[in-house]
């Protein structure tokens, strides 16, 4: 308040404007941040509608749920990156045991076990998309950069436990989205070059390993993607179907709700995983570059906040949150235009569904707050 | 160190979304022809719009087969919650058929669920009344309008006209899918089947948008109609106007009545088919409608066979019918002559052997000439006679009078009766003792028993032929056809065939003279029939021994003697100087051709010349 007082003067007759930036501050918003979201957001609505079908009921659950997850940004804003830290083993431990409830009580949905129902129904591998990051940057914080190889090791005992957890679901691409941000957090803690590129080489038996351990549909997902011609009615109509939608909107889309891929039931998911597709088909190539661009800003100030931020764990967490979500931004357009196989990544803050919202608002609120806790914290 | 490995995620970030981009501009830039085709070709669907059928018409423009619309029951079987249910409620409300539920539970299981599948092809008034009141009751079934195939007159023209049934697989092999994509029924018999082609019409294309599941979308609700490619109307079905006369087939079917045989006349000038009805007669309009399960096999299994068209299959001993043809062979040939006389006691034996042929009047017509045998049906001037033609010069000129091969009429499933002969008796038989000839075998053939076969439309075809004096056209139904949109008519021509070649003049005096008399001379066998008439006529009567009744079938004691009483044959033509109807009767049964047949072709004849009972 009292800071508030001295810069009265020059912000001269802009009152209004001035209280907002106090709301803003004492909720421990960010501006940019929060306007890219809710741009993406309102963009977002805009496509569902068209995707749902014109459902009012659909639509107006989706913007409830989007309240809830703001709400839950805002939560997140108001916990210090120091309390955050304190807690963090404790949330990955407890995590861990609701995954491992999960595998042993949890209810089946759709030919895997992922949800469960402690009052409320839940997906406890929402939970590991923040703890995963977290656990690994708790890690880190207080060690000497680059990490050692025991250290590697151990971290990547750390992040194999959840993801190998979630695999067994089954759900793979939420157990490799979670196994990336935990990546990405040593990524940037600074995994040798060498290193990494002796990984990637080994990456090629990992993945024959992985193939062995992939179901039957999943192991057609990759097949598909490589020929989707050769089972167009199959496992290939999918991207076969999403290709038509997104190539046959040309530049400037069918218009909206006028997709005729889209609206005629053609395109499978097309409120959930494909809701891309719709877009590029309503909306056109500047309609998608124009969500992309979107996507680029809130990335893009997810990494100046990770930059800007003082200590270590909130640098590697915030940098861990802001890939992150360019990784499920990536996979689902890649997806989409059939570059990689069909892993049932939605896009984010676009797609139909209500946890994986909730979960991406409170990683930006943890942004937030890494942001706005920085000036208060002792050097 | 941190800020680099930022730049350096920021780097790889930026590549990856670099190929996104990419891919877009390639998918949405390069190949958005490619991509618009196909979305185009995928929600575009073409729907078929049946052709309205042809109608048929009598001679005097009576309607025989026209289109009535109908309200048929139909359930969508997406908008019903439980159809066993729902099918057992409408059996029990009588809307459906009970037995017939596994039918349609298959037919129910085998479409797209929000297709309508058709429960009932025609719901009678008081069915769509009672329906009416339960209606809230059965969400998901409702009745709607369409056209049905109507036969006014079905049970009169049932065998000529024919009729249209639900197409089956077997039709679909047959016609051109395409063209019948929409149409439900086709011609399965009669005119219906045989001038298909002409009666169905062209079928028309609408372009509808459908979704992936192929339901149609209404075109006017959004903006993706405008691009849709111009639809094509369907042609409607050209009219046929048959040769027949309506009054003449009520006349022969009320005759037949409660008999089996058939009754066909001509027009022996043109070949034009007067009246064609066969007996027993059924209703067309079950097989337009559908039919349950129960009533088609009760039809089917009828021993009187109400669908086998007795006028162009059913292949018969023409008895004494034959006999002016053979007066007219015997002539020619020289086996006898207008003055020869022989004397009939009553039976006739072949040299050298004891078998005695018996005429049908045990104590003999005593004296008779060509005239008299014909008058008085003597059959054992014509055993006598008959050995000196011989059965391939009788087999020349039976087959002149066009027995023995199809006659050719336009409608399809006509028996080629049989003319038997030497040739024929080798091909026919593999053991060469059956493949030999014998004289006994002649003698039978000149009274029309034996191998001999005619059907009655190839025996109007000879009487014809004898109205005529050799004079042959090819039998047909078809008139005219005519295109409902321009009202263009196009005639059918009359068909002559080859003449029958008889060289003097002299001898179709006699034989026709031989015919009058049979119905118009006191002695005639037919006098009683054709005494009395107005005009002059000529005929001949046949009385056909029925020899081969299965030992196996199963017939109660009347039954058995029903139905081994001779055929009854008749045929004629009148007036005698200027033809203009030829007329066969057959009667299964009926004992006695003269007295059974012959008063069925007098009323047909009286009816068309103008002197009937309802005549103007």
């Amino acid at each position: 308040m009292r800071l508030s007082n001295t810069e009265q003067p020059f912000l001269g007759k802009a009152v209004p404007l001035r209280n907002f930036g106090l709301i803003y501050r004492r909720l421990r918003i960010d501006g940019p941040l929060l306007g890219g979201i809710l741009l993406i957001c309102a963009l977002g609505l805009v496509v569902l509608y068209s995707a749902v079908g014109e459902n009012m009921r659909l639509w107006t659950s989706q913007i409830i749920r989007l309240g809830v997850a703001l709400v839950a940004m805002l939560i997140a804003a108001q916990m210090s990156p120091d309390f955050l830290r304190r807690w963090t083993p404790w949330g990955f431990l407890g995590g861990t045991v609701l995954l491992v409830l999960v595998l042993t009580t949890g209810e089946v949905g759709q030919g895997a076990r992922r949800w469960l129902d402690l009052g409320i129904r839940f997906q406890p591998s929402e939970i590991m998309k923040l703890a995963v990051p977290m656990m690994a940057a708790w890690y880190l914080h207080d060690r000497q950069m680059p990490p050692k190889a025991g250290q590697l090791l151990l971290l990547a005992v750390m992040i194999l436990i959840p993801t190998l957890l979630i695999a067994s679901q089954p759900d793979l691409g939420t157990s490799l989205l979670i196994a990336a941000s935990g990546v990405i957090v040593i990524v940037l803690a600074g995994l040798p070059i060498r290193l990494m590129l002796g990984l990637a080489v080994l990456s090629v038996p990992g993945a024959m390993v992985l193939w062995n351990f992939m179901q039957d549909y999943q192991k057609q997902r990759v097949l598909t993607l490589l020929d989707p011609g050769s089972d167009p009615l199959g496992a290939g109509y999918n991207i076969i179907q999403s290709k038509i939608a997104i190539g046959s909107g040309g530049l400037f889309g069918k218009g909206w709700t006028n997709g005729s891929q889209a609206q005629l039931e053609y395109l499978p998911e097309r409120d959930t995983d494909f809701i891309f597709a719709v877009m590029g088909e309503e909306l056109g190539l500047l309609g998608v570059l124009a969500l992309l661009c979107l996507y680029v800003f809130v990335i893009g100030r997810g990494l100046y906040i990770a930059i800007q931020a003082h200590d270590t764990y909130s640098r590697l967490l915030a940098g861990s949150i802001s890939l992150t979500f360019f990784v499920y931004v990536f996979v689902n357009t890649a997806m989409v235009t059939g570059l990689v196989p069909v892993v049932g990544v939605p896009l984010p803050l676009v797609s139909f569904g209500g946890t994986s919202m909730v979960t991406l608002l409170a990683g930006f609120g943890i942004l937030m707050s890494i942001h706005s806790h920085r000036k208060l914290l002792p050097h | 160190m941190f800020i680099g490995r930022v730049v350096l995620a920021s780097v790889v970030s930026i590549l990856l979304l670099g190929t996104v981009v990419a891919r877009l501009v390639q998918l949405q830039v390069f190949e958005y022809e490619v991509f618009a085709a196909q979305s185009q070709g995928n929600r575009v669907r073409i729907e078929a719009m049946p052709p309205i059928r042809g109608l048929v018409f009598d001679r005097k423009g009576h309607v025989l087969a026209e289109n009535l619309p109908a309200y048929q029951l139909e359930l969508i079987p997406e908008q019903v919650s439980d159809i066993d249910d729902t099918l057992q409620r409408l059996a029990d409300l009588e809307l459906i058929a009970a037995e017939d539920i596994p039918t349609y539970n298959e037919l129910i299981d085998s479409g797209p669920r929000f297709k309508p599948v058709t429960l009932n092809f025609r719901l009678s008034d008081e069915q769509i009344a009672n329906f009416a009141i339960q209606r809230p009751r059965f969400p998901g079934v409702d009745f709607q309008p369409r056209l049905v195939r109507h036969y006014p007159h079905g049970e009169a023209v049932a065998h000529a006209v024919g009729y249209v049934g639900a197409l089956s697989k077997n039709d679909l092999g047959r016609l051109d899918g395409s063209d019948y994509a929409g149409t439900s029924h086709t011609g399965k018999t009669g005119v219906e089947n045989s001038f298909e082609d002409q009666l169905h019409g062209d079928v028309g294309v609408q372009h509808v948008i459908s979704n992936a599941l192929g339901r149609q979308i209404p075109t006017d609700s959004r903006e993706m109609a405008d691009s849709l490619p111009s639809d094509e109307s369907p042609a409607p079905g050209h009219n046929v106007y048959l040769s027949l006369d309506l009054d003449l087939q009520l006349l022969a079917t009320r005759a037949l009545e409660g008999r089996r045989g058939a009754v066909v006349a001509l027009d022996p000038w043109t070949g034009e088919i007067l009246a064609l009805v066969s007996a027993p007669k059924f209703d067309p309009n079950l097989f337009a409608l559908g039919m349950s399960q129960s009533q088609f096999s009760g039809l089917q299994n009828d021993p009187d066979q109400p669908l086998f068209n007795r006028a162009i299959r059913g292949a018969y001993p023409p008895g004494s019918t034959i006999k002016p043809m053979l007066a007219l062979a015997a002539l020619e040939t020289g086996a006898t002559n207008l003055t020869r006389k022989t004397v009939c006691r009553g039976y006739f034996m072949l040299p050298n052997t004891t078998h005695r042929y018996r005429d049908w009047k045990p104590q003999g017509h005593g004296e008779v000439d060509l005239h008299i045998a014909l008058q008085q049906s003597c059959d054992v001037y014509f055993y006598e006679v008959s050995i000196d033609i011989g059965i391939d010069r009788m087999h020349y000129y039976l087959d002149q009078f066009g027995l023995g091969h199809s006659s050719g009429i336009d409608i399809s499933g006509e028996h080629a009766g049989l003319v038997p002969s030497r040739e024929w008796k080798r091909s026919a038989f593999r053991e060469p003792t059956d493949q030999r000839w014998y004289n006994g075998e002649t003698v039978i053939a000149s009274i029309g028993q034996g191998y001999m076969l005619a059907t009655p439309l190839q025996l109007a075809v000879a009487a014809g032929a004898m109205a005529t004096r050799g004079v042959r056209y090819e039998p047909h139904l078809v008139a005219a056809v005519e295109d409902p949109v321009s009202g263009e008519r196009t005639l059918v021509s009359p068909t002559r065939l080859d003449d029958v070649r008889i060289d003097s003049e002299e001898h179709w005096d006699a034989v026709i003279a031989g015919m009058h008399d049979v119905m118009q001379s006191v002695r005639g066998t037919a006098w009683a029939v054709g005494g009395n008439a107005p005009y002059q006529m000529a005929g001949k009567s046949g009385t056909a021994q029925v020899y081969s009744v299965a030992q196996e079938d199963e017939y109660d004691e009347d039954e058995i003697e029903e139905r081994l009483r001779d055929h009854a044959l008749f045929i004629s033509f009148a007036p005698l100087d200027n033809p203009r109807i030829a007329v066969a009767v057959v009667i299964e049964n009926g004992s006695s051709g003269s007295r059974v047949a012959a008063p069925i072709a007098r009323a047909i004849m009286d009816q068309y010349l103008g002197y009937g009972d309802d005549a103007p």
